[in-house]
């Protein structure tokens, strides 16, 4: 019993990480006043392009004569994602900011381009590489469970806590940084009030394009690394065609689930993690194990209608989001 | 000191277009140096624009402006606080979600960090200072209106502003709240700040301003010393041409009641009422004016009559005819429709003109349809005496529109007022249930307005009428119920009532004033 709990717990953890992701990279966007829906596209495009640029990193090196550095080559998956999110998000910044284009029409374009352009490219590099594109084993050890010493040793605890792969650990730092910024620092005040109310924040001397963009432009380059974990850890670095498959839309379910809060969604990924891979834990008998995959999806919807019941100011999405704001409308 | 230097703010020429509308054209302006200058002119006529120019919202099309003497070019906000310029807007500009203090130090440069507690004190000790009264730490969505005004106003002053602009400030606060206004004005400028307050309450000019500028229609008339000018004179820059500031209040004989209500009570969106056992009866050839602080329960109220807000106690009666038949009916909790079918002509002006009572993107005939369509027979609507009804309601009321074609959103304020009103009167109601008519439109058309208004009460019917302009309801209605926190706390006659007896009744319930008479 005690051993099923804590390998839930693990597999929790391991498969809200890129939940958690997403859900921060949208946070950030949203505090802005945008409302990407674009997320599982941006997730995509950092699938490809991060399992995209090891890979292709590995190629270079073994044809220089190398062998390839695995921490290395984790960096290239890291940055190429970040920039792959980062300008799937400016496509829907330069639309949505600069040409004041419809924010929900723009972000599901966005999604359906980003899955087309994942599928395509991946398919392609598959074709290109033989069959199908998968990184050395160097690339899959770095992203796999870490060895921290002395703290993964520790009874209970150490499996528990100290030993997943980087990205876990990764994630809690970027939603801790995230908590910390929108509510202590200058910068995050204004920006919430950029995203409350655009029109007080230009008054008091904000630059609102500039906090939308970076915002929008981050919070996109967060939801692609969040797309990369879904290549290189859940599907072990290979190309698994549709990997992403409604992550991103659960992130932005999440997103109402945390209330807007980093440190909310830190404890509500776990929860979706734990319901994605329920099935694999706690088996009823008789129960299809479609019932299983649905109920991240149940609980989104039980999420929205309690949401929308508790009318709470503070806790609720940005007053402006999905608005586009113009200063000398009249 | 050169003579330059003796003003605060001067404008040249100054011209501004939006699209091919001009807002501005050649104004010219200066506020002296420890001065209150009213910046006076009807709605549209171009006052929030030009001072806009000022804190950086708009840029200029042509024109200078020097700050203090020098030429200067303000391309933002930013650019306006550097030179000292603060302003008040008339629709607050505060995030909701944060506290007083953090909305005073939004948009400042700084540490990387707010260390809340120095701002808290800070902001504290400069409340003291000028009087005002406030916890920095208080959040925005739990202030009061005047609480917000005091907060933009500390914003300013934070920022460490010597010139203020003011729009409207007084637009919603009650009279004692605007005196209280009124003496940190006094103290500021004491404090050798320069004020600009922009308004259209002739009252408050004379007031509080040292001297008046006049706009109209965008353009600059002049200005004159306050001392030496009188109200007629104003409203004459103002308006163009001399204009009769009497609102008429015809002698017409009370009817029979039209209807009665008798305690009602709702809960508003938190669950806390919003209307506490509210009773009165409103009679056939009488306005009734119903006067409170914004947010008293007044738009509950009208709703709750019309059938469009659910109420969780009380009763609400009609009594009327309807084709010469007598109707008396219970409509408390029937649908708007339902009241309809039941003979019962009631017609609703809502405050939310372009929201609740036209379709903007409609055009006149088919705004007049919606009130009609329901009685053609067959499957297909009468359009043809919908037309003509709007044909006539332009030729009647002057509505100012291209034809009855154009859809109603593209009408200025004025007219689209017309329009509903035309709409609701043309069915020929015995109950007329106006909320904030005047709203938004310039004196012109308020006037017509009212005569409208005038011209249903000597036709016999019951005029509800929800108003702000406490001047204008003591003027027009023929008995006031004044509404507090959603009790009605006394109904009064204006003839033998003062404003400020009123201004109290808007801020206590009459049980409080009992209250308070005892221990005095």
């Amino acid at each position: 019993m005690l051993n099923t709990l804590s390998g839930l717990f693990t597999a929790a953890v391991l498969a809200g990480t890129p939940l958690l992701l997403g859900a921060l990279g949208e946070i950030l966007t949203e505090k802005s006043g945008n409302l990407n829906l674009g997320v599982e596209g941006m997730m995509f495009m950092g699938a490809i392009t991060g399992l995209a640029g090891s890979y292709y990193y590995e190629q270079a090196v073994i044809q220089a004569g190398g062998t390839p550095n695995g921490p290395a080559s984790a960096l290239v998956a890291l940055f190429t994602s970040f920039i792959a999110g980062s300008l799937g998000a400016l496509i829907y910044g330069f639309l949505t900011i600069t040409l004041r284009a419809n924010q929900n029409v723009t972000g599901l374009t966005l999604t359906i381009f980003g899955t087309g352009f994942g599928n395509f490219f991946g398919e392609y590099i598959g074709q290109q590489a033989g069959g199908y594109v998968a990184v050395s084993d160097v690339t899959k050890g770095v992203f796999s469970k870490m060895n921290i010493p002395v703290l993964s040793d520790i009874p209970v605890i150490g499996s528990l806590l100290f030993r997943y792969n980087w990205l876990v650990y990764f994630a809690v730092v970027v939603a801790i940084i995230m908590a910390w910024f929108f509510n202590r620092s200058r910068v995050g005040l204004n920006l919430r009030a950029v995203g409350e109310n655009p029109a007080t924040a230009d008054a008091a001397g904000i630059n609102i394009t500039l906090y939308k963009y970076l915002a929008t432009v981050i919070g996109g380059g967060i939801c692609g690394i969040g797309g990369m974990y879904m290549s290189m850890v859940t599907t072990s670095g290979v190309w698994v065609h549709d990997c992403v498959s409604g992550y991103g839309w659960l992130a932005v379910a999440l997103v109402i689930f945390a209330t807007w809060s980093p440190a909310r969604a830190m404890a509500v990924a776990l929860v979706f993690g734990g319901l994605t891979i329920m099935r694999m834990y706690i088996n009823i008998p008789g129960l299809p194990a479609q019932i299983y995959d649905m109920l991240p999806y149940v609980a989104t919807i039980i999420v929205l209608v309690v949401t929308s019941m508790r009318e709470s100011k503070e806790h609720a999405q940005p007053k402006s989001c999905g608005l586009n704001y113009f200063r000398e409308e009249r | 000191m050169s003579e330059a230097a003796d003003y605060a703010v001067k404008m040249h020429h100054v011209t501004k277009t939006f699209g091919k509308v001009v807002a501005n054209k050649d104004v010219n302006l200066e506020l002296k140096n420890g001065e209150i200058l009213a910046l006076l002119g009807e709605n549209g006529s171009g006052k929030t624009t030009l001072m806009n120019m000022l804190s950086g919202i708009y840029f200029p099309d042509h024109g200078e402006i020097y700050v203090k003497g020098k030429e200067v070019t303000i391309r933002s906000p930013k650019d306006s606080f550097a030179l000292g310029i603060g302003m008040i807007h008339q629709h607050f500009k505060l995030v909701d979600v944060l506290t007083a203090a953090e909305n005073i130090v939004l948009g400042l440069k700084g540490k990387a960090t707010v260390n809340r507690k120095e701002v808290n004190r800070q902001v504290a000790l400069l409340a003291e200072k000028y009087g005002f009264e406030m916890d920095p730490a208080k959040k925005i969505y739990n202030m009061s209106v005047s609480e917000k005004q005091t907060v933009e106003i500390l914003k300013v002053l934070y920022k460490g502003a010597d010139i203020l602009i003011l729009d409207e400030p007084t637009a919603v606060l009650t009279p004692q709240e605007t005196d209280r206004l009124f003496a940190v004005l006094r103290n500021m400028k004491k404090d050798g700040k320069s004020i600009i307050i922009i308004t259209h309450k002739l009252n408050e000019v004379m007031a509080i301003s040292d001297r008046v500028a006049i706009l109209r229609k965008g353009e600059y008339i002049g200005s004159v010393i306050t001392a030496e000018t009188n109200q007629a004179q104003l409203t004459e820059m103002m308006v163009g041409r001399p204009i009769s500031l009497e609102i008429e209040r015809p002698a017409v004989e009370r009817g029979e009641k039209r209807l009665q209500v008798i305690d009602l009570t709702c809960l508003n969106g938190d669950g806390v009422k919003a209307l506490d056992n509210v009773s009165f009866d409103a009679y056939g050839g009488e306005i009734l004016g119903v006067a409170g602080i914004a947010g008293s329960g007044q738009k509950e109220l009208c709703e709750i009559i019309a059938g469009l807000y659910p109420s969780i106690g009380g009763s609400v009666l009609y009594s009327g005819s309807h084709d010469g038949v007598p109707v008396k009916e219970r409509i408390l909790g029937l649908k708007p429709d339902e009241i309809v079918k039941k003979g019962i002509s009631m017609a609703f002006v809502p405050e939310d003109r372009l929201g609740m009572g036209l379709v903007a993107g409609m055009d006149m005939t088919d705004n007049v349809m919606l009130r009609s369509y329901k009685s053609s027979k067959g499957i297909f609507v009468d359009r043809k005496t919908p037309r003509e009804l709007a044909e006539k309601l332009i030729n009647d009321l002057e509505i100012v529109t291209p034809g009855v074609d154009t859809p109603v959103g593209r009408l200025s304020g004025g007219n689209v007022q017309k329009v509903l009103l035309g709409r609701e009167i043309a069915c020929e109601p015995s109950v007329l249930i106006v909320a904030y008519p005047v709203r938004g439109l310039d004196i012109n058309s308020s006037y017509r307005i009212y005569d409208l208004l005038n011209e249903q009460k000597k036709k016999g019917v019951a005029v509800i009428f929800i108003g702000e302009d406490l001047d204008v309801l003591m003027q027009l209605s023929d008995r006031i119920m004044v509404m507090c926190g959603g009790k009605v706390s006394g109904i009064v006659d204006p003839r033998e009532v003062t404003k400020e007896e009123i201004g109290l009744m808007m801020i206590h319930t009459g049980d409080e004033m009992k209250n308070e008479e005892v221990t005095a």
